[in-house]
């Protein structure tokens, strides 16, 4: 029998939630064979020393990020809208509850 | 800690003219500069690229090989409780190799790619997981001083410029320190016992202290890389800096313990308010690097044997996950 070449296990990315009530946190990524062994094997790398109630994996493939040189495009926009926060208003002093 | 995936290069350093080159340097020395992180897809110089794949993938590889010298002892650890906490600094170290070659693959290298080069022996790993553990006491020892000059390295390596190491790196150093109080409190056990305890301390310390001090790298002169990396902030303080830190922290812990550090020139300098040490024997360092050490033959042997004994519990867990796809895609259909 030919031996096939080795295929490195694919990577998954890891998510984490500290406690109940906190949203899950990326935290790293893992290799694994799929995602009930990422699982197992988040739950050994990144939850060591209880930091974790819960895990999420995601196939690494499976993400579509934006590009950063698209930054400018995307977010400056919202940078001249202050308008957008309370601290646009000015409001009397004797004003109170507001 | 980022991805391949998220790794494919932005827009930005795909289609770049060559004259343009300068200008992006220009601008990433500037984020540098002013302390902003860099991230897997922003643009970065080549030399940045390689430099930081070379030393995280040593620093992953120091973390998995060393494994070994402290795994030796797991067995015959001297009670329960030691026993358990020896597998968990051994556990962590393993914790930390994944990590750290979590990062350097955001960096556009396989793992895959960086195991082979730890085999084939091309890829550096610390010199000092080359020296033998034959008594418990170098357990004590290695925690303390190894871990301790380790953590000296590391803490300022949470503040590199590339985000991702830093991040790692963050996560290591709040784990290392439970290694080195648990090295220092075997030490102290074994200070307070039996006179022939009191030797076994004393030994370990005479045979780790001078591979601890070499831990920090050749000195400032000789140092090849130094310069480049404190201007890019991957480096953030010089090896002998670094090496004269350990040496001011460590000299009154081993008083504490009531044992002779192995080094007849070593003296409290009032002036400076540093200690004074005698030369380091950089041949020795050089022998070790080059694969003479004790245990150089050693240790590479049995990471290529736990490679290759590993490789059907690879080639099963994709198949086994291959199974239980096609079983559930039969089942939904």
């Amino acid at each position: 029998m030919t031996r096939v070449p080795e295929s490195e296990w694919p990577l998954f990315e890891v998510f984490i939630r500290a406690r109940s009530g906190l949203e899950h946190k990326h935290v790293g990524s893992v290799h694994a064979a799929d995602a009930r062994q990422a699982i197992e094997h988040a739950r050994d790398v990144y939850t060591r020393r209880q930091e974790g109630v819960s895990i999420w994996v995601v196939r690494s493939s499976d993400i579509t990020a934006s590009d950063p040189s698209d930054a400018e495009a995307l977010f400056e926009p919202a940078k001249d809208k202050v308008y957008r926060h309370p601290t646009f208003y000015a409001i009397p002093e004797e004003v109170k509850n507001l | 800690m980022y991805t391949q995936g998220l790794d494919s290069l932005g827009k930005e350093a795909l289609h770049v003219a060559s004259t343009d080159t300068a200008a992006l340097e220009a601008r990433f020395q500037a984020r540098v500069d002013a302390d902003e992180k860099i991230e897997p897809k922003d643009w970065m110089p080549d030399a940045y690229r390689h430099t930081l794949i070379r030393q995280i993938s040593q620093h992953a590889h120091s973390e998995i090989v060393g494994m070994l010298p402290e795994g030796n002892w797991i067995t015959r650890a001297p009670s329960l409780k030691r026993k358990a906490v020896l597998v968990a600094k051994v556990q962590d170290e393993g914790g930390h190799g994944m990590y750290l070659y979590s990062a350097a693959e955001t960096l556009g290298i396989s793992r895959d790619q960086m195991m082979a080069q730890l085999l084939a022996g091309t890829a550096k790993y610390s010199s000092i997981f080359n020296y033998p553990t034959p008594t418990w006491a170098d357990v004590g020892a290695i925690g303390w001083l190894v871990d301790g000059a380790a953590i000296m390295n590391q803490i300022p390596i949470c503040r590199c410029s590339y985000g991702p190491y830093a991040r790692a790196m963050v996560r290591i150093c709040r784990e290392e320190s439970f290694h080195q109080r648990q090295g220092f409190e075997i030490m102290m056990t074994l200070a307070r016992g039996t006179p022939e305890q009191r030797r076994m301390a004393q030994d370990a310390l005479n045979r780790w202290w001078w591979p601890s001090l070499m831990m920090f790298g050749p000195s400032d002169a000789e140092s090849k890389h130094t310069a480049q990396s404190m201007r890019w902030k991957i480096k953030r303080f010089t090896n002998d800096e670094l090496r004269q830190h350990f040496v001011d922290v460590t000299v009154p812990q081993a008083d504490f313990l009531g044992l002779e550090v192995p080094d007849p020139e070593l003296r409290w300098d009032e002036a400076t308010q540093h200690y004074r040490f005698g030369a380091i024997d950089w041949d020795e360092f050089n022998r070790v690097l080059k694969g003479n050490g004790p245990c150089n033959r050693e240790r590479l042997e049995a990471r290529r044997r736990a490679w290759d004994e590993g490789r059907w519990v690879r080639e099963a867990a994709l198949a086994h996950a291959e199974k239980r796809k096609r079983r559930e895609s039969s089942r939904a259909a």
